[in-house]
């Protein structure tokens, strides 16, 4: 080992922008590294949509090509609510394996690695959609609305993972294993997506149920998808989807920025 | 321009609900010298590395490291640091030099001399054939060769250290010595931990010994030696059954091993260690075996503080 110190000077500090962008660069060589996450990602997405389409579709809605036309918006808004876990837990990883105080020692801006783990999970979203929205198409679905449709649509899942992303990454803050984070999320997401309108239409529901699926935000954001890919959403319901988004971006991200700095 | 120990902290305090990980410690590090804190495990060396180094926040106290105060101006402190902790702090599903180029860009790097600091820096730490491969392939030594490359980036004012040669084979450990005293050389200051008094000795100009979040000791090496004795010597009798006399021989010091036939006494230098050989012999008392050895942790503990290390 010899003369491991720079000659040259000291570079000026980075900005928070290309700071972000490092971290962003980070998350893309892991999906390069480790491309068997995205099969962890679409494995469950995928059994649900062919076992919903060909065994329960024909009774749901008469036949299974009809189903598709309801379920796989549904599916979309339940593969990107359920990998906002992997963020978390991929969070949790970092945290414990003590990456993150190699990060805090820095002198970067602060939440600059928040981004890139934002820009990590937007990733994550548009392939996962993009492979489900794939094979809805390949076994029959047409959304009404054609591209324009699917583009809108994905911006909103975008917007629907970027909200939902920070309930993860405030418990991959506080968690300390990552398996704790996936069995805590699932705890949580396996209701909200089942009490909800992406599988079946709720008229059959008992009342009190039908209650909760009406406000349910996972219902809001099926039924915004689904008027997005036929072609006749709404501000109105658009902005009901973007609110629970919203109110967990304003609620959390304070939070995960005084938990980061509190540590 | 008047110069400011590189570290000088004040009273530094952090409990952990009941348990007072860093209970009231004062430090003076002077510019361009190597530090070492010695302790057992549990003594609150990692926590109070941690502090230094703006990653855990005191409870009380107050610190200044390369003239910026850690509470009021921590951006400052840390663009003057750079820190190895005691568990790697790498990506392991990245590769060594996509680790580096990553470092390199946050530290405000273009892409382009990134990816040179990063070549330099692989080359340096005999990790160029490795450049390639996934973290989670590397060796423990590579590990901490990357982990030690990933704080020489930029050149830190201070480095911090915590344990940087435990778990390391005899040779790898050779290479961290030479690596530190080369850096100490150039001018970086070294604040390392160590549970090794040889560690210490061989590298720092002083060592403070800390136990149970307190500083028991402080001195140059040789400060500390005049305190614990330089040395221990190693006595088995032929027979065990003069155990006890040679023990009486040896004086109020001496410790005899609960397990083996063994007996240590601190000495201060080989003529007393000469001396008790002497006396053992006039007494008629064979030995089996006898060395002369640094002392061992417990034994610098046990002469500090007249107990076993916790
Ligand atoms: N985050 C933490 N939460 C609770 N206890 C801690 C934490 N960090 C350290 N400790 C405790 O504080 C004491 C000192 O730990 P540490 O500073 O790691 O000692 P050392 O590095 O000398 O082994 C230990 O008893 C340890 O269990
Ligand atoms: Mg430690």
């Amino acid at each position: 080992m010899s003369a491991p110190l720079p000659q040259g000077p000291r570079p000026a500090p980075p900005s928070p922008a290309s700071t972000s962008l490092t971290f962003a660069w980070r998350a893309v060589l892991k999906f390069k590294h480790v491309p068997e996450q995205l099969f962890d990602l679409v494995m469950t997405p995928i059994m649900f949509t062919l076992l919903f389409t060909f065994i329960f579709g024909g009774a749901l809605a008469g036949s299974s090509t009809a189903y598709l036309q309801w379920f796989i918006p549904g599916i979309l808004v339940q593969t990107t609510v359920f990998n906002t876990v992997y963020s978390g837990m991929g969070l949790s990883t970092d945290l414990s394996k003590g990456l993150f105080d190699r990060f805090r020692s820095l002198p970067i801006w602060s939440l600059a690695p928040f981004a890139g783990l934002m820009v990590g999970d937007m990733l994550r979203h548009t392939i996962a959609g993009a492979i489900i929205l794939g094979i809805g198409l390949a076994l029959g679905y047409r959304p009404e609305a054609g591209l324009p449709g699917i583009l809108a649509s994905f911006a909103l899942l975008l917007a629907i993972g970027f909200g939902w992303g920070w309930i993860f990454i405030v418990l991959g803050l506080v968690v300390r294993t990552p398996m704790t984070v996936m069995t805590l999320g699932f705890a949580v997401l396996f209701p909200v997506t089942f009490a909800s309108n992406i599988m079946v239409d709720p008229a059959t529901m008992p009342g009190w149920l039908q209650a909760f699926v009406a406000v349910n935000p996972v219902s809001l954001m099926t039924t915004a998808l689904r008027a997005l890919m036929a072609g006749t959403a709404g501000w109105g319901e658009i902005g009901r989807a973007l609110l629970a988004p919203a109110i967990l971006t304003a609620l959390l991200a304070p939070l995960v920025l005084w938990l980061y700095r509190r540590r | 321009m008047e110069m400011e120990p590189a570290i000088r902290a004040r009273g530094l305090r952090r409990a952990f609900g009941d348990l007072r990980a860093v209970d009231g410690i004062d430090l003076d590090v002077p510019r361009g010298t190597i530090f070492a804190i010695l302790g057992p495990n549990g003594a609150g060396k990692t926590t109070l590395l941690r502090i230094l180094a703006t990653l855990t926040r005191a409870d009380a106290g107050e610190a200044r490291v390369m003239g910026h105060d850690l509470a009021h101006e921590p951006d400052k402190v840390r663009a003057a640091i750079a820190m190895t902790g005691q568990f790697a702090s790498l990506d392991e599903d990245l590769t060594g030099r996509e680790n580096l180029v990553m470092l390199a860009r946050l530290w405000g790097f273009g892409w382009r001399a990134a990816r040179q600091r990063a070549a330099e820096l692989l080359a340096a730490f005999d990790l160029s054939d490795a450049a390639r491969k996934q973290v989670k392939d590397y060796s423990g030594g590579m590990r901490r060769r990357l982990d030690i490359a990933a704080s020489l980036i930029v050149t830190p004012g201070v480095l911090f250290l915590d344990e940087p040669t435990t778990g390391l084979d005899p040779s790898a450990r050779a290479g961290v010595w030479r690596l530190i005293r080369g850096l100490a050389a150039e001018g970086v200051t070294i604040l390392l931990t160590t549970q090794y008094l040889e560690e210490a000795d061989q590298l720092a100009s002083r060592i403070a010994v800390i136990d149970h979040g307190r500083k028991i000791a402080e001195g140059t090496s040789r400060e500390l030696k005049a305190q614990t004795g330089s040395g221990v010597l190693h006595v088995t009798p032929l027979d065990p059954g003069n155990r006890a006399i040679a023990l009486g021989i040896l004086g109020e010091t001496a410790q005899a091993d609960p397990e083996g036939a063994r007996l240590s006494v601190p000495v201060a230098d080989d003529t007393e260690a000469a001396a008790h050989l002497a006396r053992l012999a006039e007494a008629g008392i064979r030995l089996a075996e006898f060395s002369l050895g640094a002392p061992s942790l417990d034994e610098v503990f046990f002469a500090l503080t007249g107990k076993e290390a916790a």
